[in-house]
């Protein structure tokens, strides 16, 4: 099991760092990809093979492989973009924290309980809580970590909350018992059912319930920031999914229409804030709001399609917004600094591969081809129009059509404005450059030959019980 | 060959590109030849199209279809017509002709410039030769990035604000488009049970005509907006005017096309009643560019803004001609496309020429040009009568067949447009004598040179084919006449099937592709 795999190097990671001598502690990240190496060479042999284990708590389907490979690829990347030039180090918990957080979203993908998913959802946001504390030092950075854990307790006590009434009804908090469950509309169920989607909403960061990621996303390390935008908010998803798309399908009338105003809310609001940024990292926050609104166009369109859109989406995003963030790291280095867009004046004359990396991805996050973007968005947007909700796609393409605006607006600042002098000079370390390159390629190459993706994610709900 | 030319036209260009990269920043002559040397081979091979097009057949030719992402039914599917063909010789012989008019106009960032301008030459001849709709999607939206770095980063003082318009106005249709391109994609499989972005295909479905009409009309808002129709065009001057020369001749020769053609390739066969019932609408805004445009065009100060003024104007024409559905007017319509890509593309470049030396656009800071420059002012001459439509250059046969066309089936719609043409004359004419002749009253105009020989060689062809045209229009009139008559039976032929059956059919005659035996 991937899982353990995880765990092992996690618990490997944090013994071994005390035992390190400074200089060789390079060791550590080098140690914890081979862990997501050797935890994906564990994970795609379960492809196809449907397992169900501990009397159908947790599954092993399709569905938790994909998704399994989603954060073990943000993971890894994430550890690529940690690794400084300068010499830095995180220290051994930093790389261990992380695979602690990688191993709490693989448990949520592959529960198909609802106390699974909180476990999974707890260790994934503990592990998170500290990281985005991490740049002790810096008080944006404790700021952040206070914000994260304060909300993210706030919001997980809804989720349990939630749950607790469901088996108040049902006597059950297995998902496979509650489809076929004679309380589906007792009133308390309904609420229970409410209060869960609030504790997910929180963590996928959709409108209303969005206030504290401009603020984490600006303070946490931004390594960390990259990992949030395209780790949780998978994982978030998939609990999603889960829950409402396979476990509660009987109700599907009822949350549609709310998780209908939500994707319009989060679109449109997180599209229209974003404008306003001058600081990158929380115009991409802003963006990662956004995008939540989109991957929530797909939940709603439901049917095949929705459910694999959703799961290309939800890849293709996490390789462009990470893809970013190291264009940022590139250019912030440790000491967080140069996120203000002024800073980026220049920047696309004077170091063409570095502007052209960052056009790739801000041109695929507004969904132009030829980019992975453009095609994971068509791909929302056939979904939604298939199954009958036209609306939601013209108002999916018209905030599109707002997000270009802030997106291209980089571009602009970037290509088409005089550096300042002195100017900022990126110094990135080759992990970074090649994460860099590897999603840039990514990004053009899926926006080129989808099919094969397609083909995976068509395929990622063979098995799922629905 | 047969089945790889269009292939090998389409992404030359980015072949280009790479050839282009290693080349240091230090040499930019390096780069310019490499870039005019590509973009003369993609002429070339464009040229090949011509000459073995088989103008007795509307099928598609040179076509090529091959699975691209199989589990959405998209494939790389191209092919051209009669329509299609004049298109993609004007976009490889622009391209050739704003790469060498750029030799001494772009001094900085020469690499970039060239790549974004090749990337851009793909991108346009990609939508001319697309036949999925899904690929169709991606070059038109994928061109608009290398247009958004030409007019940004070589363009005017406004450049940044004219881009983020450009591009803006443009997606909103575009995007809109979009969900047109879905909803019909599940429209056409619930007619035939298979998923596909095959044009040909879609061609066969006949649909209701609610469902046609706010088709029509997503597509149409995209083609309008590109075209531009008034009240879409306010995007087009600022684009025009702060776009480097360059930009401007593609921009106005090329880009504007795009919507036009996209009306009859799209709009026409896909919903032909809907096609017919916005007739009024659409010609009654043609009309209105095409006054509108020329009167505002008649007060500018700067010589740049007239001519991209002029542009709605002729392009109003273009949309008359097309909407006026008979083969002489659309026939008429798509000719037209050509001389004025032709027309204001020399006009962009002369202005560009004058610019080079002047430094200044308005027309009050020139006079007497012709005393100090007459070759230049004698290409201007031919240029400005072709673009008012003097018998004898290509702009004439445009227009008449327009007219005619109109006449046919409006009387008042032809009268108003004749009125244009006079219109056209005066602002031209009148901005010729301004700038041209006269006392040389400015010192700094002097001692302006003369064309040079680069220049002149530029302006040759142009000259050229605007006589050729104006003169001996029937090799292009006939290559395209089969597909504007099949074009013209198709949409007759569904639009029979659905009044014979309201709630949406298939027919069973469509446009094929030429099939080659193998030599």
């Amino acid at each position: 099991m991937p899982e353990i795999v995880i765990t092992l190097f996690a618990c490997l990671v944090m013994l071994l760092e005390p035992f390190l001598p400074d200089r060789r502690k390079w060791i550590l990240p080098h140690l914890s990809s081979l862990g997501v190496f050797v935890a994906a060479y564990f994970c795609l042999p379960l492809w196809n093979s449907n397992l169900l284990l501990w009397q159908g708590q947790a599954l092993g389907d399709n569905l938790a492989v994909i998704f399994k490979i989603i954060f073990l690829l943000g993971t890894l990347l994430t550890i690529l973009i940690s690794y400084l030039k300068s010499g830095h180090h995180w220290g051994g918990e930093y790389y261990s924290l992380i695979l602690f957080s990688t191993l709490g979203m693989m448990i949520m993908a592959s529960s198909s309980d609802l106390i699974v998913i909180f476990l999974g959802l707890e260790v994934m946001s503990i592990a998170l809580y500290v990281l985005a504390g991490f740049n002790r030092s810096d008080l944006k950075s404790n700021e952040s970590a206070m914000k994260y854990f304060l909300m993210g307790a706030f919001s997980t006590g809804f989720l349990l909350y939630g749950i607790a009434l469901i088996y108040g009804t049902t006597g059950s908090t297995n998902l496979n018992i509650l489809v076929n469950n004679p309380h589906l509309t007792e009133p308390l169920f309904i609420t229970g059912l409410g209060l869960i989607l609030v504790g997910l909403a929180f963590k996928v960061a959709t409108v209303p319930f969005h206030m504290w990621v401009p603020d984490v996303y600006e303070g946490a390390p931004t390594p960390i920031t990259a990992f949030m935008a395209a780790g949780p908010k998978a994982a978030g998803f998939a609990a999603l999914l889960r829950v409402f798309l396979i476990g509660l399908t009987p109700l599907a009338p009822m949350w549609i229409t709310i998780l209908w105003i939500l994707a319009v809310l989060t679109m449109t609001l997180g599209n229209v804030l974003a404008i306003a940024q001058m600081n990158i990292k929380r115009m991409l926050a802003y963006s990662s709001i956004a995008h939540a609104g989109y991957i929530l166009i797909s939940v709603v369109a439901g049917g095949d399609d929705g459910l694999s859109s959703s799961v290309f989406y939800l890849l293709v995003y996490s390789l462009m917004t990470i893809g970013s963030f190291a264009v940022i790291i590139a250019l912030g280095e440790k000491g967080e600094k140069n996120e203000e867009l002024p800073d980026y004046r220049g920047l696309g004359l004077k170091y063409p591969l570095l502007g052209v990396c960052m056009t790739i991805f801000m041109v695929s996050l507004s969904g132009i081809p030829p980019t992975a973007g453009f095609v994971g968005k068509f791909y929302i947007f056939s979904a939604a129009v298939k199954n009958g909700q036209l609306e939601l796609a013209i108002i999916g393409v018209l905030n599109s059509l707002i997000s270009v605006y802030y997106y291209l607006r980089v571009v602009v600042i970037m290509f088409m404005q005089e550096a300042p002098s002195p100017s900022v000079v990126p110094h990135s370390s080759w992990s970074v450059q090649l994460a860099l390159w590897l999603t840039a390629m990514a990004t053009l190459g899926l926006g080129i030959f989808p099919d094969i993706l397609f083909k995976i994610t068509q395929q990622s709900w063979l098995f799922t019980l629905r | 060959m047969e089945s790889w030319i269009l292939t090998i036209v389409t992404f030359l260009p980015l072949v280009g590109i790479f050839l282009i990269l290693p080349v240091s920043r230090t040499k930019p002559n390096l780069v310019r030849q490499i870039a005019l040397g590509v973009s003369v081979l993609t002429f070339l091979f464009s040229l090949y199209l011509y000459f073995n097009f088989d103008s007795a057949t509307a099928d598609f030719q040179f076509v090529i279809n091959v699975p691209w992402i199989k589990s959405l039914g998209i494939s790389y599917f191209m092919g051209i017509d009669g329509i299609s063909l004049f298109l993609i010789l004007l976009t490889t012989f622009l391209t050739v002709v704003s790469i060498l008019s750029t030799w001494t106009a772009v001094t900085e960032k020469v690499k970039g410039f060239m790549i974004s301008m090749l990337l851009l030459e793909t991108g346009m001849i990609g939508v001319f030769v697309a036949l999925d709709l899904f690929l169709f999607y991606v070059f038109w939206e994928a061109m608009l990035i290398p247009m958004y770095f030409l007019i940004g980063i070589w363009g005017g003082p406004r450049r940044i604000y004219a881009t983020i318009k450009f591009v803006l106005f443009t997606l909103f249709g575009s995007l809109l488009m979009l969900v047109a391109i879905i909803v019909l994609y599940f429209l056409q499989h619930s007619y035939t049970g298979v998923y596909t972005f095959n044009l040909l295909e879609m061609y066969k479905v006949v649909l209701p005509y609610g469902a046609q009409f706010w088709l029509f009309y997503a597509f149409a808002l995209a083609f309008a907006i590109k075209v531009p129709l008034f009240p879409f065009h306010t995007w087009l001057p600022d684009a025009h005017v702060e776009a480097p020369t360059a930009g401007s001749v593609i921009l106005a020769g090329v880009l504007l096309k795009m919507g036009t053609y996209g009306f009859l390739r799209f709009c026409l066969p896909l919903f032909p009643d809907a096609y017919q019932s916005a007739i009024p609408l659409i010609s009654i805004l043609a009309l209105i560019g095409i006054i509108y445009g020329a009167m505002v065009a008649m007060v500018q100060k700067d010589v740049k803004s007239l001519v991209a003024y002029s542009s709605v104007s002729h392009l109003g024409f273009v949309m008359l001609g097309l909407f006026a559905l008979n083969v002489q007017s659309v026939q008429g319509g798509i000719l037209q496309m050509i001389n004025h890509g032709i027309s204001t593309g020399a006009l962009f470049l002369l202005v560009g020429m004058i610019y080079e030396r002047r430094h200044t656009r308005l027309i009050e800071d020139f006079g007497g040009v012709a005393k100090v420059m007459p070759i230049f002012a004698a290409f201007f001459m031919i240029v400005t009568l072709s673009s008012i439509g003097l018998p004898g250059t290509n702009g004439f046969i445009g227009e008449f067949l327009i007219i005619l066309g109109a006449f046919k089936s409006n009387v008042v719609y032809a009268i108003l447009a004749a009125l244009g043409v006079i219109l056209a004359a005066i602002y031209m004419l009148w901005m010729y004598q301004r700038v041209f002749f006269g006392k040389v009253d400015k010192p700094a105009n002097e001692k302006l040179l003369d064309l040079n020989l680069r220049e002149k060689l530029i302006l040759v062809p142009l000259v050229i084919l605007i006589f050729w045209i104006g003169l001996y229009p029937k090799p292009y009139l006939s290559k395209m006449e089969k597909s504007v008559t099949s074009l013209f039976e198709l949409a007759g032929q569904k639009s029979q099937a659905l009044e014979n059956n309201p709630a949406g059919t298939l027919i069973s005659k469509t446009l094929n592709v030429k099939q080659y035996s193998l030599k």
